[in-house]
Formats: C-alpha cells, sequence, structure tokens
C-alpha cells in the first residue's frame, strides 16, 4: 500500500512540474490542448498495420517534455504504469491473426505481431502526449481549457472535483488498509472478507464527506455554477503552435515520411 | 445592519430516524460576543452549529440570524451573514488552488472582478498566508489548511463567525497563533469546542450543553471553573486551571485574579502569561 501512496505523491509531482516557467508552460492551455487533440486524432486514424509512418509523431510529445523541462524517466515510468491496459488490448493479435506479412531474411513476421507493435506505438504516443500535456500544463488548467472550449460545465467540475478529492480519497484508503495490515496475522482477516466491508465503509465516508464539501460549498453561496476567472489570451504564439503543429500532423498523416525519406536518400545514390 | 444578533428560542431538532439532536435551546448572542459552545461528544454541538447558517430547520422553535428570522426563503442572507469553519478543512477548500478557494465565496455573491483580488489577497494576509496563494490545497499543512479555511470564509466578509474545533489538529503553535488571530477578530464568534483552554483565552462567555439542553450560560471564566457544574455536563477542568501535576499545588486562584488583568490587553496575554508563570514557580 505504501506503494500507493507513493504513486499519488508522483501525480502530485505532475503539479510541481507544471508550475515551471518555460515558454512552453506560457502558452495557453487551450492551445496545447487542441493541438494535442489534433496529435492524437491523427495518431489513432492509421491504419491497423501500420508502424512507420507513425515513427515520426514521437516528435511531438518529444518536443514537448524536452522545451518543458519534463524528466523524461518520470514520465516514462508512469507509461509502463498504465501500459498492462495497452498490452492486454493487443496481446492475443499474434495468436489470432497469423497471416505473414513481412519477410525479414528468413524470419517471417505475421500480421498479429505487427498490429500488437502498433497498437504499442500508438499507445506510446497518445498517452504520452496526453501526460507531457498535463506535465507542462497543469490538470486544472487543461480542465479550464476544456471549459473554454465549450465542453459542458458539469464534466469539467467533475474533473476538477475528481482531481482535487482522489489525494484524500486515497489518503483515507491507505489509512484504512494501514489500519487493517497491522491488526492482520497469519491468522487470516486479510481476505475478501474484509475487502469488502472496507471498501463499503470507504464509500460511505466518501458519501458523507460528499454531503460536508456540499455543505461549505452552499455557506459559500454556491449556486450550482462554479465560476473562475482565469486571464488568459490567445495569441500569435499560440495560433502558431497550434496552427504549425497541426498541420505537421495532417502532412505526416498523409504522407509516409519515412518512406519518403527513405526514396529521396536511394534517388540520391542512383 | 448594526446588530449582528444571534437569537435561538426553544430550538429542537429531531433527525430523521428520530433521535432528538437538541432539546430546547433558548440563548440571545448579541454584537461583537465571542461565545464558545461546549460540551462532550454528542452533545449536541454541531447540530446546534448546523442551524446557524440554515443546513438544519429547527423542528420546533425559532432561530433568528441578524434581522431575518431562519427560513428557507432567506438564506442565502443568512448565509452571507453567517461565515462557517468546519472542522475539517479538507471539506472547505475543494477549489484548485488556495487562491481560488478563497474566491470562491466572493465570486458567488457577485464581487465585481476589480475588487476580488484586493478581496482576497486582504483574507490571505488577515491569517498571514498570502505566500500560498497558488499552491493546491492538498499540499498544505494541517495549520495552513486551517489558516486558508478561515481567511476563504473572512474574505465573505461575515457578521459573524461560527467555527468548529478551530484547533482540533493544530499543534501548540499554530494553535497559540490561531487564538492570537481570532483575538483580533472584531467579528460575532461562535465556537463549538472541547479545547477549553481555547475557549478560556477567545471567549469571555460559555454555553454548556448537555444532552441537548443548555445546562449554563454566562461568563467562560466562571462556568469552567464550577466544578460540580462541568462534572454534571461530563466535562473536565480546563487544563491551565488545574494543579501543577509536579508541585500538585492548585492554580485556579492565581490564574483567576491573573485573568482579570489579562482580559484588559489579551493580544500580549501570551508573553504575560509565560512570564507569570515562570515567576509562580
Amino acid at each position: 500500500m505504501a506503494k500507493l501512496d507513493q504513486h499519488f505523491f508522483d501525480i502530485g509531482y505532475m503539479d510541481t512540474l507544471s508550475a515551471q516557467q518555460t515558454p512552453i508552460h506560457r502558452l495557453d492551455p487551450r492551445a496545447k490542448l487542441i493541438t494535442s487533440l489534433v496529435f492524437i486524432t491523427t495518431v489513432i486514424s492509421f491504419g491497423k498495420y501500420e508502424i512507420s509512418a507513425l515513427l515520426p509523431y514521437f516528435a511531438y510529445p518529444v518536443f514537448l517534455g524536452a522545451m518543458g523541462n519534463i524528466p523524461p524517466v518520470y514520465l516514462l515510468k508512469k507509461l509502463l504504469l498504465v501500459s498492462p491496459f495497452a498490452v492486454m488490448i493487443g496481446i492475443f493479435n499474434p495468436l489470432m491473426d497469423r497471416d505473414i506479412l513481412i519477410n525479414l531474411g528468413g524470419m517471417s513476421i505475421s500480421g498479429g505481431w505487427i498490429s500488437f507493435l502498433s497498437i504499442l506505438i500508438r499507445f506510446g504516443l497518445t498517452v504520452g502526449a496526453a501526460l507531457t500535456l498535463i506535465a507542462v500544463t497543469g490538470f486544472n488548467a487543461v480542465c479550464m481549457a476544456l471549459d473554454k472550449l465549450g465542453t459542458p460545465r458539469v464534466f469539467v467540475v467533475q474533473l476538477m472535483f475528481l482531481y482535487r478529492y482522489v489525494f484524500v480519497l486515497v489518503d483515507e484508503a491507505a489509512r484504512m488498509v494501514r489500519a487493517r495490515s497491522l491488526r492482520t496475522f497469519e491468522g487470516g482477516g486479510s481476505g475478501i472478507k474484509t475487502y469488502g466491508p472496507l471498501v463499503g465503509h470507504l464509500l460511505l465516508r466518501t458519501m458523507d464527506r460528499a454531503q460536508r464539501i456540499y455543505l461549505a460549498m452552499c455557506c459559500r453561496g454556491f449556486d450550482g455554477e462554479i465560476r473562475i476567472v482565469k486571464p488568459s489570451k490567445f495569441g500569435i504564439m499560440e495560433i502558431g503552435f497550434t496552427v504549425g503543429w497541426s498541420a505537421l500532423f495532417i502532412f505526416m498523416r498523409v504522407y509516409n515520411v519515412p518512406s519518403l525519406m527513405g526514396g529521396s536518400i536511394l534517388e540520391l545514390i542512383k | 445592519m448594526s446588530h449582528h444578533i444571534v437569537e435561538a428560542r426553544d430550538l429542537h431538532y429531531v433527525y430523521a430516524d428520530g433521535t432528538p439532536g437538541i432539546k430546547g435551546i433558548s440563548f440571545r448572542i448579541t454584537h461583537g460576543e465571542s461565545v464558545a459552545i461546549v460540551g462532550e461528544n454528542g452533545a449536541g454541538k454541531s447540530t446546534l452549529l448546523l442551524h446557524l447558517n440554515g443546513y438544519l430547520l429547527p423542528t420546533k422553535g425559532t432561530l433568528r440570524i441578524g434581522d431575518y428570522p431562519l427560513t428557507k426563503k432567506n438564506l442565502k442572507a443568512v448565509r452571507r451573514t453567517v461565515g462557517m469553519v468546519f472542522q475539517d478543512p479538507d471539506d472547505q477548500l475543494f477549489m484548485p488552488t488556495v487562491y481560488d478557494d478563497v474566491a470562491f465565496g466572493p465570486t458567488n455573491l457577485g464581487m465585481p472582478l476589480e475588487e476580488l483580488d484586493t478581496v482576497v489577497m486582504q483574507a490571505l494576509e488577515t491569517m498571514g498566508v498570502s505566500h500560498l496563494r497558488d499552491r493546491p490545497p492538498y499540499k498544505l499543512s494541517g495549520g495552513e489548511k486551517r489558516s486558508v479555511a478561515i481567511a476563504s470564509v473572512l474574505s465573505m466578509s461575515p457578521d459573524i463567525l461560527v467555527m468548529d474545533e478551530p484547533t482540533s489538529g493544530l499543534d501548540p503553535r499554530a494553535r497559540r497563533r490561531l487564538i492570537e488571530q481570532l483575538n483580533n477578530f472584531e467579528h460575532t464568534k461562535i465556537i463549538a469546542s472541547h479545547d477549553l483552554d481555547m475557549a478560556v483565552d477567545v471567549c469571555q462567555r460559555a454555553i454548556v450543553i448537555h444532552q441537548g439542553n443548555v445546562t449554563a450560560d454566562g461568563p467562560t471564566l466562571e462556568l469552567l471553573q464550577d466544578e460540580v457544574l462541568l462534572e454534571r455536563s461530563g466535562l473536565e477542568k480546563p487544563l491551565q486551571m488545574q494543579g501543577c501535576p509536579i508541585c500538585g499545588q492548585g492554580k485556579a486562584k492565581a490564574d483567576k485574579t491573573r485573568y482579570k488583568a489579562d482580559k484588559s490587553n489579551s493580544d500580549s496575554s501570551t508573553l504575560t502569561r509565560a512570564d507569570k508563570d515562570l515567576l509562580l514557580r
């Protein structure tokens, strides 16, 4: 459980990263959000067996991370943490799809392996870009950008509350689990039998807290709408960033850059 | 709005499951008073506090806050008059940053943007936490959270401050600082607490509650020295009025005279008290 604690402190570290002052951090969150959305859309729109055309897309998260001074090892660790989901999605492809697509020397590679690799690359690209986006923008700023771009308020407020209280919830859960493990001996007490009441109790506590938070909000004049004032400007830098990167993503979608490059090098050699 | 009174007349509240919360409480708190509501666990303190901002409406009896009787219609006006500080600051600090949280109340009250910044910063400075303005609440220490929670209520400039256990979970120094800050406020203060020493330091008047009834209402110093009353209400004497554990001598008498002398200059009371303690030894 200590590990779970630490992972969440790690998420808090994202906030520290997002408080830095670099040109990337200073960009309006909307610019970064729109660009990242275009990025994700183009990346997932590729065909199932695409690998080479996806590779140049790594330029974007790497650029964001490098300019935004984000430690790459930290991001990679976070990627690894969620990677099981992607692996689970693609793991059966090599078994189901056994048609040989490529012959490399004496080795033949089936379509299943190619599509599995493609899924992993896409996962790395999209989740990596999303994590970098949050690390250079801050979760709440991303929420504000969503709000300004017209996402329904209810969702935005949900997200913000989720982020605010996930720390409190994890703290509470960690305390309960710690209390249980301190009184759990070899005779049992750690199985599903106590797990049920523990989770149920956590739910009840959460509902109690929600009630108190709502009360606190009402006490301060909450009327169903949360007003947040954040000065923001969508200037020339923002337009340049968004249009420039989006154009590049679309170009890379239409033309397979690595094969173009390979072709032109071959031309030169001839 | 010169009379920020809080008046309860024969207040009853029965919870939905039939458990009686409070059973006939009456009191009148006038402008500028600071009143401690003391009582054992489950005496009905929190239930009473929840009435003061209209979260609970009395099953029987009336409550007047300022110029209004408490009804559903004027909840908004009442909540504007009464600033409520919760026991757990995590319940109160729900916005992404300290600044947003302190600005939450005033923006809801429709404060113009130009004034907002001044008001928020003023509230933060009053509590001495203006340096925390851009921090997310979950990264603050317990003492900082408490100060920000109070600032988030001060920014609405309420006339009456209601606090539930303001000193719980604070280290001695943070507690002492909070007591000094509370003493500097000119608001009408209603403080529910188990910290009887804090009650002695901050509140001139105390209302003792026991099993949903008021058992005593009067000057804090007198009530909290009344051992029979305290025993009957399930309470104990404040530590500073109990005998010294080392020399075994009771200090109640000395305390009594000391507090009378201190009453006029409560701000410097920390120092003088410490000095006198030394002298007493």
